[in-house]
Formats: structure tokens, sequence, C-alpha cells
């Protein structure tokens, strides 16, 4: 069994509340004690039946408000497969929750109403999914017990919406007709939509892809730690701790540290108290070198043939997330993995309308807003390129003076 | 591409130890927050799996309430032993010694929530910049939007408003001076995920997690443990029951189910098959529907 995590975009007025309550409590996620806490919350239904949304919205000020304004985690499992929701926000002033949400999401799920269509929050939230690089979107077309359940009403948005997506780089897109209040196709295959041939929601969530990548060309390991017990019985005792963040490593292969460049063979893997030959993407280890050279936290360990893109200038995408407005006269943290450095941003390239996906011209990067830019960093990173490793090509901007995390970076390409 | 795919408890695992280790590269001194309960004794587990065969690079830290299983203060003690690391242990009593907190009166008193003030001072003796701790976003509501990586001010307040973003699988660990961080693990865990771990990693626990037999009073609909530590008057009708306890705290505070379940294979099953959260048997989650909100906001863990 494996883990799915997914997201959901959309707002309160389109049930993405109710959506994940439905998927919750039809699974028979919720326990009776939660349940009767629901019960006994003064917020129902029009028809009096219990609101699910208020399984996901925490918060006091979220309560008191009935919308969303942080990102939450919900769990369930099926016999198939383990979920992690990342329940996030669908307004325009909460799009850095939603690219947090998005960051680490397998798939995206975007809800529309099917009263409405395709609308300008659709554009957005497909937009970030495609910023971000989420392998997987499910479109659920929801409310479809407003329009009937009618088919011609489903096939025009989905029309509608594959016009809009030609214009992003989604990967792979599936359409869905649901009702998450009355619970048509979320777990349970809906009756009143015979004409429906496709899996329902939690179908298609229990049987999509999940991979990660592999690539021996993505053979990258940030050292979190060094492991030198400095005992007399493990006195020489060095092992380079971290977690794989792609492709794998094998004992004997060359490897080579960034950012001095020297490098070496793989003597012996540690996972514990076991000593694999090969570790793959995902798991921590601890790897020890044949030759005795210095590493220490901060430096990425990765395969000698297949070496990562090294530079000081880098073009990036930059989703900007404080009240404060980007500073470019002033110097920002940039952690990339375990790395930390310091870095400038030299150049705004443009910024995107995401209501439009218009670039736009501009001097400046107020909260949420998503834009190309030019970075200078202290030292020199040794990244890929977001599209092809993800893992290895986002970093985050931390302000120095308030500590905070301001902004989400995605690499895309080396400035020559 | 090839395709691959970490068992989830594998990838759980992986993924807690990651954040162990930026804990440990990122902050002068931290600590390891124990309690005695389950979810810390994964902690410790995963620690041990992070950083052997050298040290942990901090120190056990337990809150005591003084309100303990007898039980739970054994297996620590046993377990520190094993493991040759450092335990300080902070004592509810002595702020109750020297006036940092008042003892609450009456048949509800728990000492469950002065542990907050216990674990400020001891924080700020010891001058801790991060607390690693077993919660789980699956036990609460205001749990479930926590970071891993959570800031607390130089008051140990939790502020939900401020929380920084947290992308891909990195943890912004930067603090001022005399703030601090709450860095939680487990946090994707679940109840079942951390029976099934104890399952797999043959780990011993308290044997209060087992049915045993034991004298229990019925308090706000809660079977409790008969002990001196509850204010008990003639209303109290002392039964003898065979229980087990689904989260360990203070004695005061922690209700027991009745189960026959005194095997692991067993307490999977009936957790599987159970209608009640983990929290249901936590009278101090049952104030208000914020309880747990306000509480973190206020410093407790």
């Amino acid at each position: 069994m494996n883990i799915l995590k997914f997201f959901t975009a959309g707002s309160v007025d389109d049930g993405k509340s109710t959506l994940i309550g439905r998927l919750l409590y039809d699974t028979g996620s919720i326990l009776a004690d939660q349940l009767e806490a629901l019960q006994q919350s003064n917020r129902k239904n029009d028809d009096g039946t219990i609101d699910l949304a208020i399984l996901t919205d925490g918060l006091r000020a979220e309560r008191e408000q009935g919308i969303t304004i942080d990102v939450a985690y919900k769990y369930f499992q099926t016999e198939k497969r383990k979920f992690i929701i990342a329940d996030t926000p669908g307004h325009i002033q909460y799009t850095r929750n939603m690219v947090t949400g998005a960051s680490t999401a397998n798939l995206a799920i975007i809800l529309v109403d099917a009263r409405n269509g395709v609308v300008e929050q659709t554009i957005r939230h497909s937009y970030l999914v495609s910023l971000l690089g989420v392998s997987h979107v499910v479109i659920c077309v929801n409310k479809m017990d407003m329009e009937g359940y009618s088919e011609e009403v489903f096939h025009k948005i989905t029309e509608n919406y594959r016009k809009m997506a030609t214009k992003l780089n989604l990967q792979d897109i599936t359409f869905i007709p649901v009702s998450a209040l009355k619970g048509d196709n979320i777990v349970h295959t809906s009756e009143h939509m015979p004409w429906y041939k496709g899996t329902s929601l939690l179908g298609f969530l229990e049987t999509v892809e999940v991979t990660v990548n592999q690539d021996l060309h993505y053979a990258r390991m940030p050292v979190q730690w060094v492991i030198r017990p400095q005992t007399e019985a493990l006195h020489d005792y060095r092992g380079y701790a971290g977690r794989i963040l792609s492709g794998s490593f094998k004992v004997n292969d060359k490897v080579t540290v960034l950012p001095s460049g020297s490098s070496s063979v793989i003597d012996r893997i540690e996972v514990f108290d076991q000593n694999p030959d090969e570790v793959t993407a995902g798991m921590s280890v601890t790897l020890h070198l044949k030759d005795n050279i210095d590493i220490s936290r901060g430096d990425v360990l990765v395969n000698s043939s297949y070496l990562p893109q090294r530079s000081q200038l880098i073009e990036a995408d930059l989703c900007w997330m404080d009240n404060k407005p980007m500073d470019d006269s002033i110097t920002y943290f940039l952690q990339h993995n375990s790395k930390l450095t310091k870095c400038k941003i030299r150049e705004i390239l443009h910024k995107v309308n995401i209501n439009t996906l218009e670039k736009e011209e501009t001097h400046e990067f107020k909260l949420n807003d998503i834009g190309r830019v030019v970075i200078k960093t202290a030292d020199e990173l040794a990244f890929d390129l977001y599209t092809e490793n993800k893992a290895n090509g986002s970093a985050i901007l931390i302000d120095g003076r308030t500590n905070l995390t301001v902004g989400a970076l995605m690499f895309r390409a080396v400035v020559e | 591409m090839s395709k691959y795919n970490l068992d989830y408890l594998d990838e759980l695992e992986a993924e807690a130890i990651h954040i162990l280790r930026e804990v440990a590269g990122q902050f002068e001194k931290p600590a390891l927050l124990f309690s005695g309960g389950k979810d810390s004794i994964t902690l410790v587990r995963l620690a041990e799996k992070a950083f052997r065969p050298g040290k942990f690079p901090f120190p056990l830290v337990h809150i005591d309430t003084g309100h303990n299983f007898e039980e739970t203060i054994t297996y620590r003690d046993e377990m520190v032993e094993r493991l040759g690391e450092k335990l300080i242990v902070g004592y509810v009593q002595e702020s109750i010694d020297n006036g940092k907190v008042i003892e609450q009166k009456g048949k509800n008193a728990s000492r469950n929530s002065l542990q907050t003030v216990t674990l400020l001072d001891t924080i700020a003796k010891h001058g801790f910049d991060a607390c690693i701790g077993g919660a789980r976003r699956d036990e609460e509501k205001a749990r479930a939007k926590e970071r891993i990586f959570s800031v607390r001010d130089e008051f140990g307040q939790w502020d939900p408003k401020r929380q920084r973003p947290e992308l891909w699988n990195i943890y912004n660990g930067k603090i001022h001076k005399g703030e601090n961080v709450r860095v939680f693990p487990i946090s994707n865990w679940t109840e079942l995920d951390v029976w099934n771990y104890i399952r797999r990693e043959k780990m011993s626990l308290p044997s209060i997690y087992f049915a045993h037999n034991r004298d229990c009073i019925t308090r706000n609909g809660q079977l409790m443990a008969a002990s001196p530590f509850l204010n008990m008057d003639e209303a109290d009708v002392v039964t003898h029951r065979k229980v087990r306890f689904r989260t360990v705290g203070d004695m005061s505070c922690t209700a027991a189910v009745e189960s026959e379940a005194d095997q692991i294979d067993d307490i999977i099953n009936e957790i599987s098959a159970s209608k009640i959260s983990e929290r249901g048997a936590r009278l101090d989650d049952k104030v208000s529907e914020a309880a747990m909100e306000d509480r973190k906001k206020g410093g407790y863990f």
C-alpha cells in the first residue's frame, strides 16, 4: 500500500469543504465522537442535514467566517491506499496557501461549479497546478444536482476547460461530474448520471499511478548531518546522512560532492541496521565514501556521470508569500534543501496575471504575485530545472528581518 | 523513468527521519519531548534510526505532572538506561511549590493545563531552541493546520494566523532569540500508522496500553483509573474492569477504554474497527470546540 497526496482547489462556494467532508463521511473515516460533535453544531444545510464542510474548517476564525484560511491536512485510507489531503483555500488572497498545498501533492482536484462553468478562478487554480508541476489533475464538475444531472452541461464545461487548458502545461486531466452535497460520484457511482461511464472520484484516486523520480540521471542526496560517533570502537566512522531526493545510489557508484567538486566512490550504504546495495528516491539513508573528503551539511552528493546545473545566476518563477512586498535592494536568505545561502533579486522579467494568464511588466512583487525573476546567490547552487526534477529545482526565500518564509522559487533556467 | 514505490510506513519513516535530521542540522540546542506515550516512544525509535551509531544530538525532556502512571515512569527509566542518552525532567510539582501555578480544585481538577508553565520554564532554563514532539495532525482539528516546524514566540504562543508557508520538503527553522520551534516529525501519521509501525519494529510499550484489570470510576461518561490523584467522593463508585489506555497522559485526564486486547494484533484490530477517536478519551479536549486551539495559543504542546 502506498500514499497519494492530493490537494483541493476551489472556494467555499464551490463546495470544496463539502466534497472533502463527503469523501471522509462516505468512506467511514468519521468516527462516532466526531460525528456527535458535528451533529451538535449549529451549522446545518438548508434541508437540515449535517454540514459536512465543518469537518475541515479547523480554526475558530474560519468557523466564524465560514471560510478556509489555511492549509488543513486530513487523512483517510481505504483497502487500496492511504490518502493525505491538503485542504487549501480558493480565494485569490490565499494563493500562497494553495501554492503550499500544491508543492507536495501528486494530484490536484479542481472544483468547477456546474452552474457557472469555467470561471476566472478555475483558470487561476489550473495555472497554479501547472506552475507547481502537479502530475495529475481531476476536474470535478460539482453541483450537478442543481443542473438536473445534465450530460450536456458537463460536456460543455469539459470542452471549455480543454480549450482553456491548451494555454497551460497540464500533464494528465480527468473530468468527473459530481454532487458533493448529495454524494454523487464521490465514493459511490451515481444513479443519476447513467451517461457517465467513468469511475467515481474515489475510484480514480485509488488507482491513479503515483511515481517518484527514480531516474538515475538525477541521483541527488543533500547532506543533512554528518554522523561521527568518535568513540574508540568507531573512531573512523563518518556517515553522510540525508534523504535521497531523486534517482538512486549503489555501492561502488562514483559520486561528486558539490559545490566543492571533489569525488569519491560509495563504499557502504546504511539504512539503520541494514546495509543495502542500492537505495532510491524518498529513502533516508547514511552513505559512506571510500575517501576521506571534507563534506558538511549543505553539500549535495550526486552521481558523477550526471551532474546538475551549477550557477549563481538563475532564472526562476517566484511566488511572493509575504504581506511586505519584495524589496530588490535587500538580501534574502535562500534555502535549497539543506543548503542555506544569501540571495538578491537581480531583475524582474515579468509578472503573470493569474486570472488571464497574460504576462505583465512590473517593478514590484506583492503578496500572492507570481512571475519570472533572475536571482543572484552568494554561493553557487547545484540544482536541476524544476520541470526536470522538482525536488532539486525548488527553494524558498526567507526574510532575515522577520525570519518568515516570503517566497517560493522554481528554477527554470541558468543565466549565462 | 522507472516506477518504484516505498511502502507507506517506509515513506512516513523516511520523512520523519528527514525532519529529525533537519532539526539536528538547523538548531543549536534542540530537545525531544518525551511523555512516555506511544507517539514519543515512536519518536525515540525514529531518532535511533536517524542518528545511530552516533549519539542523539539532543536530550530527552520529560514534563512530569506527578500524576503519572507508574508503568510509564518505569518504562521511561529503563528506556533511558538502554539508550544511554540524557534525560531532563521538569516537575510540575516544582512549579506548584514555587508558586508559579496553582493546583486546580474540584472534582475535575487536573494538572494537565499546569504543565504548560513547567514546559515553558524548562525550555527557558535550558535555552532550548527547538522541541521535538509527537503530535499528529489526525488527532484534532487545530493540529490539522499546524506546520511541521511550528514557531512559538517568547511566551510559547502559537499564532495560527502567522504560520510560515511550508513548501516541498524544505523547513525554515530560522528564529529570533527567545523564540523556539516545536517540531512534529510524525505530523502525517495516523493513530493506526503508529500502531502498525510499533508492530513492525517490534517495539515495547508501557503495559497500560494493553488490557489489564484495574479499579475504575466513571467521570463525565468516561472511565477513569481510580487513583489518589482524582478527587473522589462517596458518589464515585469504584468498579473492577478490564481496560487499556489509548493515549497516555496525566492520570487525572486520561480515560480508559474497556478492552480485551492484550496483544498488539488485537489492539490494531480494535482500532481499525473503533468508532471513537483517540482524543475522544481526553477530557481536556472536551471543554469546547476550540479547546485545543486555545491551549496551543497559550503554549501547550
